[in-house]
């Protein structure tokens, strides 16, 4: 059985939560004292149904204000497949929470109120999900009860988003009408849209292909950690521990490590259960190599003639998650895949307004959310590739080295020569 | 498919990441180990990300004196078999000496009072990063955690504080005094755990499997009349009564309930979980019934 990963997007009341607490209720996910204590809690609420969103709501702030306040993560599994959904929320204030829940996952869903269509927030998640370099997007066009399940009006939103979508990287656009509340079009095909050919929001989600979002073409191994028993028994192992960025690497593969540039063969493989003849992404495995070289974490294995782009200077798209603002001259610590380094912002080359696509080149600064394009320089060099062809080696994180927040997520670009 | 990983070894790819990466990254760590299933499944994980090296961190049990034998046996074990280190925190020891007050009731709870215990051991081993088999689809303010999740100083969790954490890039950086409680299961659902149980073949404690056992009843939970808990006189619902049970999840005696069921393998449980009505810890754990923020309390305090 495969593992899909999937978002969750939209502006609030949309209905995310209700939309979450229906597939896990009619995927038989909820179990009976859970459901109990959201009946218990919505009667005393005075709701009028059985809120189904305070299942996923799980602070005590988020169920008095009733609100999504952080990401949760939610899990549910039909014979097809595994879910895991990273549950984000609507509010502007928590869009770092959108870039979060994004950078794990392989498909995007997205709520719109079928009164209201696609608002500034639709767009802006949309935006940070093909920023993100998520490939399959869904649009849920909720609340059809609300619309009279009415086509036209599903017709008119889906083009305008449609037009939309197409200034983005999206691949795979799927746009489906649906109730969360009434269940329609989610785990069932609704008799009440009948001019609705396509599928329920589940089938989709089940049969949704993201084999080939992987890259099993360039080979990308960071070092993560040198395995080196201090035992008789094992007394001339040295292994090199680390997950398969991208790429296939095989017993008998002729590799080159960077930095050094030395060259050697793959001899061992070792998988979690044992030896292994390839391991690809995103196996965790131990390799061990025919020559003894000085390698260590944070080194890269790759092909001789397949390397990562290697600077120290680096230009990046980055969305900014603290309440200081990113200013040109600051220094970061900065990790990138198994490697720290500190990362000084040389430049801020413009902000992006994320509604209009407009690239503001005077801004300054970053606030909380912006979103925008830097230029680092690193006190090491990162060994690395375009985001967009490779996620694990193009993604890096800024740390304030004051207070160790989580400052910045970062998307490296095509070095510029 | 070619090159395609089942979701179980997926999960446990991600998990053998995050220890390797506390390896790489901290200078004390420490697994909390309890017996239960979860934290045989964490240091079953823990021996293969660390192989052929012997696990290189401590194991750290809270003792709460209320603990069912076989449990300890099983935990003995396994710290022979893997050759790992066991550090002991007992929450008698600190009962005997006043640090904290027992509540005057016959068969009261001690499960809060680990709280302190946890805390001191973590601070007298001066931890840094304290591996846990928490779940996120455990409990509503579980699903919010982080896999790295920072404690302050005095080891409370602060869920309007939480990092981002992206991609596969954990912030491992702390203040001295600070700590990370990580959880490499954060993903895994109950019926994972049992799936991969029964692909490993990996031993449980027998008290997870059908047994008969001497219970009774109490607020709908059916409690094993052991040395601290027993069935109150004069109250007519609570009549001890032998049946045959499991325990899915294994804590402290007086609040960890059984269920009747007469699977005798991984195999069976993972069936009856697949049409199981009840939540795990809803099932079985008096705790969490306090409150509908029972668990999102005691976190902030510092448990697990």
């Amino acid at each position: 059985m495969e593992l899909l990963r999937f978002a969750t997007g939209g502006s609030v009341d949309d209905g995310k939560s209700t939309l979450i607490g229906r597939l896990l209720y009619d995927t038989k996910q909820i179990f009976e004292d859970q459901l109990a204590a959201v009946e218990r809690t919505s009667l005393s609420r005075g709701d009028e149904y059985v809120n189904l969103a305070l299942l996923t709501d799980g602070l005590r702030a988020e169920r008095e204000q009733g609100i999504t306040i952080d990401v949760a993560y939610r899990y549910f599994s039909t014979p097809r497949r595994r879910f895991i959904i990273a549950d984000t929320p609507g509010h502007t204030q928590h869009t770092r929470n959108m870039v979060t829940g994004c950078s794990t996952s392989d498909l995007v869903l997205l709520l719109i109120d079928a009164r209201a269509g696609a608002t500034e927030q639709t767009r802006r998640h949309a935006t940070i999900a093909s920023l993100l370099g998520i490939h399959h997007l869904v649009l849920c066009v909720n609340k059809m009860d609300l619309v009279d399940y009415s086509r036209a009006r599903f017709e008119e939103i889906r083009e305008e988003f449609t037009g939309f979508a197409q200034r983005l990287e999206v691949h795979d656009l799927t746009c489906i009408p649906i109730s969360a509340l009434t269940g329609d079009n989610v785990v069932e095909r609704s008799g009440l849209m009948p001019w609705y050919g396509g599928p329920s929001l589940l089938d989709h989600l089940e049969g949704v292909h993201i084999g080939s979002d992987r890259n099993l073409i360039d080979l990308r191994f960071p070092v993560q950690l040198v395995i080196r028993p201090i035992s008789s028994e094992h007394h001339d192992f040295r292994g090199y521990a680390g997950v398969v960025a991208s790429g296939v690497l095989g017993v008998g593969d002729e590799i080159i490590v960077l930095p050094s540039g030395f060259s050697s063969r793959v001899t061992n493989i070792d998988g979690p259960d044992g030896p292994l003849e390839e391991a690809f992404p995103p196996q965790s495995v131990v390799v061990r190599l025919a020559d003894d070289l000085d390698i260590s974490r944070g080194d890269m294995i790759c092909r001789r003639n397949n390397r990562p782009n290697v600077g120290q200077d680096v230009s990046a798209m980055v969305c900014w998650m603290a309440a200081e603002p990113l200013r040109e001259g600051s220094t970061y610590a900065i990790k990138h895949t198994t490697r720290w380094a500190r990362a000084l912002v040389r430049s801020l080359q413009y902000r992006l307004d994320v509604n209009t696509l407009h690239r503001d080149m005077d801004s300054g600064e970053l606030q909380l959310n912006d979103i925008g394009r830097i230029h680092l320089r690193t006190t090491s060099p990162l060994f690395f590739d375009e985001y967009r062809h490779n996620r694990p080696t193009g993604s890096f994180v800024l740390v304030n080295e004051q207070t160790n927040a989580t400052v910045a997520a970062g998307m490296l670009l095509r070095p510029q020569n | 498919m070619p090159y395609r990983l089942s979701h179980l070894d997926t999960l446990a790819s991600e998990a053998i990441h995050i220890i390797r990466e506390v390896v790489a990254e901290f200078e004390r760590p420490a697994l909390l180990f309890s017996g239960g299933k979860d934290s045989a499944v964490l240091l079953h994980l823990a021996a293969k990300a660390c192989a052929p090296n012997r696990v290189p961190f401590p194991l750290v049990h809270v003792d709460t004196g209320h603990n069912f034998p076989e449990v300890l046996d099983y935990r003995d074990q396994q710290v022979d078999k893997l050759a790992v280190r066991l550090v002991v925190g007992s929450v008698q020891e600190d009962i005997d000496r006043g640090s904290i007050v027992e509540q005057p009731v016959p068969g009261a709870t001690r499960n809060r009072l680990q709280t302190f215990t946890l805390l001191r051991v973590l601070e007298e081993g001066r931890y840094d990063a304290v591996f846990g088999g928490g779940r996120r689809d455990e409990e509503k303010a579980r699903a919010k955690e982080r896999v790295f999740s920072l404690r302050d100083e005095f080891g409370q969790w602060d869920p309007r504080a939480q990092r981002p954490e992206l991609w596969n890039l954990y912030n491992t950086r702390h203040h001295p005094g600070e700590h990370f409680r990580v959880f490499p299961l954060s993903n895994w659902t109950e019926l994972d755990i049992w799936q991969y149980i029964e692909e490993q073949n990996l031993e449980l404690p027998p008290i997870y499997f059908a047994h008969r056992r001497l219970v009774f009843r109490r607020t709908g939970m059916l409690l094993a009349v052991g040395p601290w808990t027993n069935p109150r006189e004069g109250v007519a619902s609570e009549q001890a009564f032998e049946t045959t049970v499991r325990y899915r999840t294994v804590g402290d005696m007086t609040c960890t309930a059984a269920v009747e069921s007469i699977a005798k393998t991984p195999a069976e449980i993972i069936i009856e979980t697949s049409v199981t009505k009840v939540s795990e810890r809803g099932a079985t754990r008096a705790d969490d019934r306090f409150s509908d923020a029972a668990m999102e309390d005691r976190k902030r305090e510092g448990y697990f």
